[in-house]
């Protein structure tokens, strides 16, 4: 009796999408991220899901408590060294196709705690999808990193996901390895000094350990 | 005097090498071979049944002699502190361990090896607690760089 048998007697019989649109509708439409607060940025993140914010409006209230449930992963607040495995452990742990939000500035880039205890930034880790700016970011913020998560998902192709590790796999990173690029100019530059022993190795230059794993 | 310290040099005259009182606080200064008489003497015959912490600290590497532990001991029969310090030098960072008296000072005893690099000897399971394993370095040793030494590894 109500809209929906109005739409429904409209609508044809048969309609022809893409697969991708209609796979990624799906997807985007129940992010369920992992139940894993690292920081002072997780309140804002219980924040997010309450009644003033209420991430359910977009699907992604459902924070799983174990991460073979879970799509998305918000690393919230400072990554430890210690903690480093434990969350790329988690990470591998969840399936395919998952995806990453580094929450505020410690997730990101180490934020104000630029020392050894400390790793700068969750992208030497795990493949970020997302980067939230603040500290910590107000819950509208995360809000609005889910929808443009939501973008970002809507303009995938199925083929780009996969459980295999393929090279033309634009996401896929094999377990154990870290995303490494090619290096900045000015890493390559300070990775010229330490081998000449001009300067003591920083550890945020890739070393050459990871940079073998990744290619 | 605090009568602590007074019972303690006339028990053993070698055990108390200097005594501090500040701040209603009573610091005993014991060499580090006597530390673990002083400490079973202390339990036994005194009350001091609670180690409250054991810490470990580094004057800085310009100093000599570097490190000092310090014990510090509750009573919960008369509710009295004590302070116990044993100092170290540089070159030879042992000093025995106490475990064998308070069970608490394993962890004790291994947080501070883990931080600045004593090492407790005859210690059932010296090992670190806080840093990751293949640490390289003691984090809190004050000639220790801020951003540490390696880059991460995963392995």
């Amino acid at each position: 009796m109500g809209l929906e048998n109005n739409i429904w007697e409209s609508l044809p019989d048969v309609i022809t999408v893409k697969l991708d649109a209609v796979i990624n509708w799906a997807r985007k439409s129940s992010i369920w991220p992992a139940t894993f607060g690292l920081a002072c940025c997780a309140i804002e993140m219980m924040n997010s899901v309450s009644a003033r914010n209420d991430l359910s409006r977009f699907g992604a209230e459902t924070f799983r408590a174990s991460p073979r449930q879970a799509d998305v992963m918000i690393v919230s607040g400072r990554v430890s060294r210690k903690m480093a495995p434990v969350l790329r452990r988690i990470y591998d742990q969840m399936p395919e196709p998952k995806w990453v939000i580094s929450m505020g500035a410690c997730a990101t880039s180490g934020g104000v705690f630029d020392n050894y205890a400390i790793v700068q930034g969750v992208d030497k880790i795990v493949p970020v999808d997302i980067y939230i700016p603040g500290c910590p970011p107000r819950p509208e913020m995360l809000v609005h990193a889910i929808t443009m998560l939501q973008e970002k998902i809507m303009s995938e192709s199925v083929k780009d996901r996969k459980d295999t590790f393929e090279e033309e796999s634009r996401h896929s990173v094999v377990p154990g390895t870290l995303p490494v690029t090619e290096g900045t100019a000015l890493e390559r530059e300070i990775e010229e000094e330490v081998a000449q022993n001009k300067a003591p190795r920083p550890y945020t230059v890739p070393s050459k350990h990871e940079r073998r794993r990744s290619s | 005097m605090n009568e602590f310290a007074k019972e303690l040099k006339a028990e053993n005259a070698d055990w108390v090498s200097e005594v501090k009182e500040a701040l209603g606080e009573t610091t005993i200064t014991v060499p580090r071979e006597a530390i673990v008489e002083v400490c079973a003497s202390l339990k036994t015959n005194h009350g001091f049944d609670m180690l409250a912490d054991l810490c470990g600290a580094d004057r800085g590497p310009e100093e000599d002699p570097r490190f000092e532990v310090n014990y510090h001991l509750f009573s919960t029969k008369h509710h009295s502190r004590l302070r116990l310090k044993v100092i170290l030098s540089e070159d030879d960072p042992h000093v025995n361990t106490v475990s064998g008296v308070w069970k608490t000072a394993n962890w004790h005893e291994r947080e501070t090896y883990d931080l600045v690099g004593v090492i407790f000897d005859n210690h059932p399971d010296l090992r670190r607690i806080l840093l990751p394993s293949d640490f390289d370095g003691h984090a809190l040793r004050k000639d220790y760089p801020l951003r540490g030494y390696e880059p991460y590894s995963l392995t």
